[in-house]
């Protein structure tokens, strides 16, 4: 607090999409250029949630809510398991940030600095003073769209027409394997001496599914998410749980298998997000890309058995097919009740399940983390 | 699951007139809810009193009752006309009250009455302290410490335990009605005691206090599966300690975390499911600003304030959904109206901000304490949307009419002492937020503004972006480079065209012209619920200068009109203009007008709800902004005259630059506004009028006073005080007041006319097309003139003119009319004394009586004004008269002197009513005992009594019958000691009460008003207060306040006191007739309707 944030090096900022738009406001954080899918998200509050949120890794976020940076950002504080407390990974994860007015005096008891200097200090662009409105429209129009977010140094001017052309040869994020780069490279366990143990298959996990594990006393054992089925039953896990995470789920080869197997070891599995499309593919079903994707926290999901409604956080760009679920052993369990897609399937007569949006929340409404209970209780 | 099929009729209770802390917010709930009903083709009743009102239409509810809402009455109409259910949550804290009453008195099993809705059982669990502490214990949810408390001993030992400061709450009351805090033993007593004597169930809540921590407030709604979404949730900037209803609000939150915001949504849910509220409910939450403690404060089971706010801020219809829940539907089978395609059961996403700051009057008050505190004050409020805080804050001062062109520049600055200004910051008023600037702008630290004030950095850094701005603009060149983009910034920070004229020293019109040239114009945005992600079927506008597209399209081939709304409400400007706005709307859709556009900004109101016009700018009503949507819109015109008086006062600039007004021509307008010029025209026509004439010096006004005689009636052009009239008695009189109050120069002239005494006040509302006029009905006023006409008690049709009286007033009226080409509604108020009429002024736009005599003589003026106004004339609509009515319908208005301490209630030439009410009855008694029953006027019962103070000789002698009535009645008389020597001397038996200074002499007049011993004031002071001594008026003024404060009915003139008691003599023969409007209409021998 108190410190002349303005973001002296950034100067001007210019966004291209794929379809040549263009929108000039003013950078922020980091001086530098980045490509990705420009996506957007409704959410109000959970800046520092949503940046960290694995899931965005290569992606460009717009925030709709216009006055961003409020409260500043806290420090990167830990609890007794290392799970970081106000974060749900320790860096920013979105390649970009878009805004409309980015807030330089911020005031909050656990702010520790400012979203200007949060994002400079991990070399992440952002744009402010465009209409974020008019992006999301055109999001919403045609889809989501690649783009380049170039923050200048103060003084120099964006090359808009070479900026025009390089935007046309970005390559889609979608096609690398995302989750590869987001997932931890060795596995590690949280033991908080629970009477269960769950194996997380870190697709890009979010902190908070951890730490609703061992806030519910169970012991988790987070593994990367080429980990093999033979590995993972090693540790005699109660259940399995496969994380959020990002891009395209078909790319995610490996874990697909291994959910199958485990499945016909006979293990529980719930899914979140990507966990969900992971456990889809791996039945037999379908996913396809979404035109710009679910990315909020009011997403009402109706529960088909009870014909209850819930609001929901969301984060994917794709979905289950519904039609695919036919002739597998998955059934629908939720679907959205806006746009009638997939949000939650169940495996015939067993105990797995899987979601498509995030019961941990974080950022988001609480209203579904029974779901973790429902799972552990599960798994006996 | 669909809706209850037994459900074939339903009984809707609103809130009756308008009042503090129960406004005009609840003829948008009850209206949306009769529509919520009518669609499935459920049968709707309907009782409020309040005849202003847009519900009150026979076109919203299948029937209505202009009857109090009491549960007398209800149970009289529920007898007659055996409703299958009973919605009490639509009509605030006045239906929950009576509702809660019925269901005591067995009232809904009698007659098998369901309640719909949040049921009986967890209304009571929110309302009364105590069960509402044990709910929230029940499911986990901290409260602030606090005790119950059933007399002064108890308080006193409650706060001895938690700890002072503490907070005194009262069960049962509206808008924190006789709260307060106390900080030591002797102020506890004093609002215990008061408090009690308020409470319906006389007890009374002893709590932690919790100033300075953050207040929040979420509406809820859940349906009877336990479906439960937060529609909104809101954040005040100022934090606890002061009443939210005089809190500056946003919406959403600002300052929170997504962890804060999310904790309270779940605790608000989690309270909500427990109490198994069915439909809409408001939760207060108080947010520690150091940590993640919290503390609910009130759940509101019901429509609220806030609410209706709330629906206003996200676009989501919460009265609508409430009632479709509370017949049975479920969260997820029910569709959103902004989309058509996505469903209700969601969470609004705002991609604005919206700031709400509340309206106070105090000023025009006497004595009044303009702190505020958990105590609401204000009248009315204002919502201003923006993509900026600083664009709505700034929008939402200019909204306020107040004289203020914005947060900054507004040239009333007074020089202050640091310590004063520190002083407020610590012990707000309703000038706080000025202040804020102040202490900006005279260097103290934003650290210290917040630790006096505990409004959060993070706003007090916004409005110093402001500050920071003015000062840019001071040194801002117009010709220079920068000058496009500074102005570009200012005006993303809400400043208008006026503040950048005045920084820079141009003229408004130069501003706008090189603003323009460079491009720099607003867009407009649209509301949509869900930030852009679902496309949105409805038009519910606002403008920013934070975008770069239009939102909507412009078709420039579509037949449109603008109409202005009504603005903030205050005293004077309330409900009753939203009715003619929403009417000629309506009316224009009748006539095929393509596209009706509402401006308005008030979210109290039906004209802001977004499915009553096509499209509706939630906008300010200030030339630029006017400007700014016509150019855009390009309509046939704009209709500024059914608004009253702030759209009325734009109409001459607004014709200056160009726009095209419709109806009474801009020229028309000022010859009736001009004092001069409409003087001269009276003459013309041979219409007399009381002496006037206009001064720019003290001196020249005292010696026309004199020549004309004292008592003289003032009306300064710029005042001091707040009043802005005073009857001057004497030269002294005259002079202390234009001295102290008003300032006279030749910018600020004054105008003196003869008061003329003993008169009777006559209005008339009509429409005209400037040759024919439509007189609409001649209203007698029962006080005499000096009392002002939004005051008085008045009907129609007239009581005591003779027909001579009354052909004149139709003759002048008509020669008035055609004089001034009236094409629209009109307003002309007389004089009559000894058989002669004068005129006192005439206003050629819709008036504040308009909806009284439309629904009284089953004529809507405002549609055949409109008819005029899109080119009709009286011949072609085939309406030159309205019908004679066989009844009489008698309104009456309401105080809220309650809720403003010290405030007097006495009545004079400045109105201080806030509401009004109507009833309708076979015969003037019969309407008159209704229409005070629903302003709250409680008339005695068994052996009642009566305090009879009245000042002067003549008074005292005039008097003697009244009192000889009320004996007759039964009354036992009680009475100050002059008074009573008076009626002793007409052998009346009477007892002295001791003086209020003589409080050790017993029978004291405190103690016997403290222990409600007296039914009814007669209160009558004396004309002229020079006459009396000081601690005489004091007296006085210490009874009327305690009649205030213990809710006994005070008369403060001979002649209402006078209608009164022989209409109770009549009600004690005859009791009082249940009709509903529909029935009186169809009485009439025409209607135009």
């Amino acid at each position: 607090m108190g410190i002349k944030s303005r973001p002296e090096k950034a100067g001007k900022a210019v966004l291209v999409l794929e379809d040549e738009s263009l929108f000039i406001g003013k950078g922020f954080g980091a001086v530098g250029k980045i490509s990705g899918e420009v996506v957007f998200s409704t959410g109000m509050v959970g800046y520092p949630e949503s940046l960290t949120d694995p899931s965005y890794h290569g992606q460009i976020l717009t925030l709709t809510y216009p006055l961003i940076g409020n409260y500043g950002v806290p420090a990167y504080d830990s609890d007794e398991f290392g799970v970081p407390v106000r974060f749900e990974s320790l860096g920013i994860k979105v390649a970009g940030l878009i805004i409309q007015e980015l807030c330089l005096k911020p005031y909050h008891w656990a702010s520790s600095r400012t979203l200007n200097e949060w994002l400079r200090s991990e070399g992440v662009p952002g744009i402010y003073g465009i209409d974020t409105r008019r992006l999301t429209k055109k999001l919403r129009e045609k889809g989501v769209m690649l783009g380049i977010l170039q923050v200048c140094r103060e003084g120099e001017e964006p090359k808009l027409d070479s900026l025009a052309k390089e935007v046309k040869n970005v390559q889609d994020p979608n096609r690398r394997d995302l989750v590869g780069e987001v997932t931890i490279k060795e596995p590690i366990y949280y033991d908080c001496k629970g009477s269960k143990r769950v194996v997380l298959i870190d697709c890009g996990s979010k902190a908070s599914i951890i730490r609703n594990l061992l806030k519910r006393h169970v012991d988790v054992l987070r593994v990367p998410y080429n980990f093999s089925t033979k590995e993972i039953l090693e540790y005699k896990p109660n259940g399995v749980l496969v994380s959020n995470g990002p891009g395209d789920p078909k790319k995610c080869v490996n874990t697909i298998e291994t959910v199958r197997s485990l499945i016909e070891e006979g293990i529980s599995i719930m899914g979140i997000c990507l966990g969900s499309q992971i456990l889809a593919l791996a039945m037999g079903g379908d996913t396809y890309k979404l035109k710009y994707g679910h990315r909020s926290q009011n997403q009402p999901v109706l529960d088909l058995e009870t014909g209850c409604c819930y609001i929901t956080t969301q984060n994917h760009g794709y979905a289950v097919s519904f039609e695919s679920l036919k002739g597998t052993n998955l059934k629908c369990w939720f679907i959205n009740a806006n746009d009638k897609t997939v949000e939650g399937i169940k495996l015939k007569n067993k105990l797995s399940f899987a979601v498509q949006w995030h019961p941990e929340a974080a950022p988001g409404p609480y209203d579904t983390e029974s779901l973790f209970d429902k799972f552990l209780r599960g798994i006996g | 699951m669909p809706k209850f099929e037994w459900l074939r009729k339903v009984l809707v209770l609103g809130s009756g007139p308008i009042k503090i802390g129960e406004a005009a917010e609840f003829d948008y709930s009850g209206s949306q809810c009769l529509k919520a009903l009518r669609e499935e083709g459920i049968e709707t009743v309907l009782i409020n009193p309040n005849v202003a009102t847009i519900q009150t239409d026979p076109r919203l509810a299948g029937k209505v009752y202009l009857l109090p809402v009491t549960p007398e009455y209800v149970e009289r109409v529920i007898a007659k006309e055996k409703p299958d259910g009973i919605l009490l949550g639509f009509g605030g804290q006045t239906a929950l009250n009576c509702g809660v009453a019925l269901a005591k008195n067995g009232v809904f099993e009698k007659y098998d009455v369901k309640v719909l809705g949040t049921p009986i059982r967890a209304i009571e669990e929110t309302e009364d302290r105590e069960l509402f502490r044990q709910a929230m214990i029940r499911v986990g949810i901290p409260i602030p410490r606090s005790q119950s408390a059933v007399s002064a001993e108890d308080a006193l030992k409650a706060a001895e335990e938690i700890g002072y400061p503490v907070i005194v709450r009262v069960a049962y009351t509206l808008g924190g009605k006789g709260s307060g805090v106390a900080r030591n033993k002797r102020e506890l007593r004093e609002i215990v005691n008061r408090a009690l004597a308020q409470s319906m169930i006389t007890q009374v809540l002893v709590e932690e206090y919790i100033g300075h921590w953050k207040e929040i407030e979420y509406e809820v709604m859940r349906d009877y599966k336990n479906n439960c979404i937060t529609v909104c949730n809101m954040e005040n900037f100022d934090p606890m300690g002061v009443h939210t209803g005089d809190s500056i609000v946003v919406a959403p939150s600002q300052t929170l975390t997504n962890r804060e915001y999310h904790i309270l949504r779940s605790a608000s849910i989690r309270a909500v499911q427990s109490l198994g509220i069915v439909g809409e409910c408001n939760i207060q939450w108080a947010l520690h600003p150091r940590s993640e403690e919290m503390r609910a404060i009130e759940i509101n089971a019901r429509m609220s304030r806030s609410s209706a706010l709330a629906s206003k801020a996200t676009g989501y219809p919460l009265a609508y959904i409430a009632t479709k829940l509370a017949i049975g539907y479920l969260l997820p089978e029910l569709m959103n109206k902004v989309t058509g395609v996505t469903t209700a059961c969601f969470e609004p996403a705002l991609d604005y901000i919206v700031v709400k700051i509340p309206r106070w009057d105090l000023r025009k008050f006497r004595n009044v304490d303009p702190h505020l505190g958990p105590q609401m004050k204000s009248v009315g409020e204002v919502m201003a949307i923006g993509r900026t805080f600083e664009e709505a804050l700034q929008k939402a001062v200019r909204m306020l009419d107040i004289g203020k062109i914005g947060l900054v520049e507004n040239n009333d600055d007074q020089p202050e002492p640091i310590k004063a200004v520190k002083d407020c910051l610590r012990n707000p008023t309703d000038e706080r937020l000025f202040k804020i600037v102040k202490a900006i702008k005279m260097g103290i630290p934003i650290k210290e503004i917040y630790r006096l004030s505990g409004i959060d950095p993070w706003f007090l850094h916004k409005i110093k972006n402001i500050v920071d701005m003015e000062k840019r603009l001071k040194r801002l060149k117009i010709g220079s480079k920068e000058a496009a983009e500074v102005i570009r910034e200012a005006k993303r920070l809400g400043f208008s065209d006026a503040q950048i004229a005045r920084c820079i020293g141009v003229s408004e019109e130069e501003v706008r012209r090189l603003r323009k040239a460079h491009g720099i114009i607003p867009v407009v945005k649209q509301i949509d619920t869900l930030a852009a992600e679902w496309p949105a079927k409805t038009n519910y506008l606002y403008l920013t200068y934070s975008g770069d597209e239009d939102d909507v399209e412009f078709n420039i081939n579509k037949n449109k009109v603008i109409v202005l709304g009504a603005g903030v409400f205050r005293i004077g400007s309330s409900v009753e203009f939203d009715w003619s706005c929403v009417n000629t709307i309506w009316a224009l859709k009748k006539h095929n007008i393509d596209e009706a556009i509402m401006i308005n900004y008030n979210p109290e109101t039906v004209s802001t709800d977004y499915d009553i016009s096509d499209k509706l700018y939630f906008e300010e009503l200030t030339l630029e902004r006017v400007i700014d949507i016509y150019e855009k819109e390009k309509p046939l015109g704009v209709i500024v005259s059914v608004g009253g008086q702030i759209p009325n006062n734009l109409a001459l600039k607004l014709s200056r630059a160009g726009v095209r007004l419709l109806g009474t021509s801009s020229e028309s307008i000022d010859a009736a506004e001009d004092r001069s010029k409409f003087s001269t025209l009276l003459d013309s026509l041979g219409i007399p009028q009381p002496k006037w004439s206009k001064f720019t010096t003290i001196e020249e006004a005292e010696k026309f006073a004199e020549e004309i005689g004292y008592p003289v009636l003032v009306r300064p052009s710029y005042v001091l005080s707040g009043y802005a009239m005073r009857i001057a008695y004497s030269q002294k009189d005259l002079r202390d007041y234009l001295e102290l109050a008003a300032r006279v120069s030749p910018e600020h002239p004054v105008v003196i006319s003869k008061f003329i005494e003993g008169a009777k006040e006559v209005e008339v509302d009509g429409v005209s097309d400037g040759e024919d006029v439509l007189i609409g009905a001649i209203i007698e006023h029962i006080e005499q003139a000096g009392v002002h006409s939004g005051d008085a008690v008045m009907s129609i049709p007239p009581q005591s003119l003779s027909s001579d009286v009354i052909e004149k007033i139709e003759d002048y009226t008509r020669k008035i009319a055609c004089a001034l080409k009236i094409r629209g509604p009109f307003n002309i108020q007389y004089l009559v004394k000894n058989g002669a009429v004068s005129v006192i002024e005439c206003n050629l736009r819709a008036s504040r009586s308009l909806p009284y005599v439309s629904k009284s003589k089953g004529v809507n003026l405002i549609e055949v004004s409109t008819a005029i106004m899109l080119g009709k004339n009286l011949k072609e609509l085939g309406i030159y008269t309205t019908p004679p009515i066989p009844y009489v319908a008698v309104k009456v208005p309401q105080f809220s002197f309650m809720r403003l301490s010290g405030a007097d209630p006495v009545l004079g030439v400045e109105m201080l009513s806030t509401g009004e009410a109507a009833c309708i009855g076979e015969n003037f008694a019969d309407a008159l005992l209704k229409a005070l029953q629903s302003v709250d006027f409680n008339l005695p019962r068994n052996n009642p009594s009566a305090l009879i103070t009245v000042g002067g000789k003549e008074m005292k002698k005039k008097i003697i019958p009244l009192a000889r009535s009320l004996k007759e009645l039964g009354f036992k008389l009680y009475a100050t000691e002059h008074t009573a020597d008076a009626l002793h001397d007409a052998n009346l038996e009477t007892t002295v009460l001791y003086k209020v200074r003589e409080a050790a002499k017993k029978p004291n007049i405190v103690d016997y008003l403290v222990q409600r011993k007296i039914d009814l004031v007669i209160n009558v002071p004396a004309a002229n207060p020079e006459n009396e001594g000081m601690d005489v008026m004091e007296d006085e003024y210490v009874i009327r306040r305690l009649a205030v404060e213990f809710n006994i009915p005070i008369v403060t003139t001979f002649e209402l006191a006078s209608a009164i008691i022989k209409a109770l003599k009549y009600y004690g023969k005859n009791g009082v007739t249940i009709q509903s409007l529909n029935e009186y209409m169809s009485s009439l021998p025409f209607r135009y309707w």
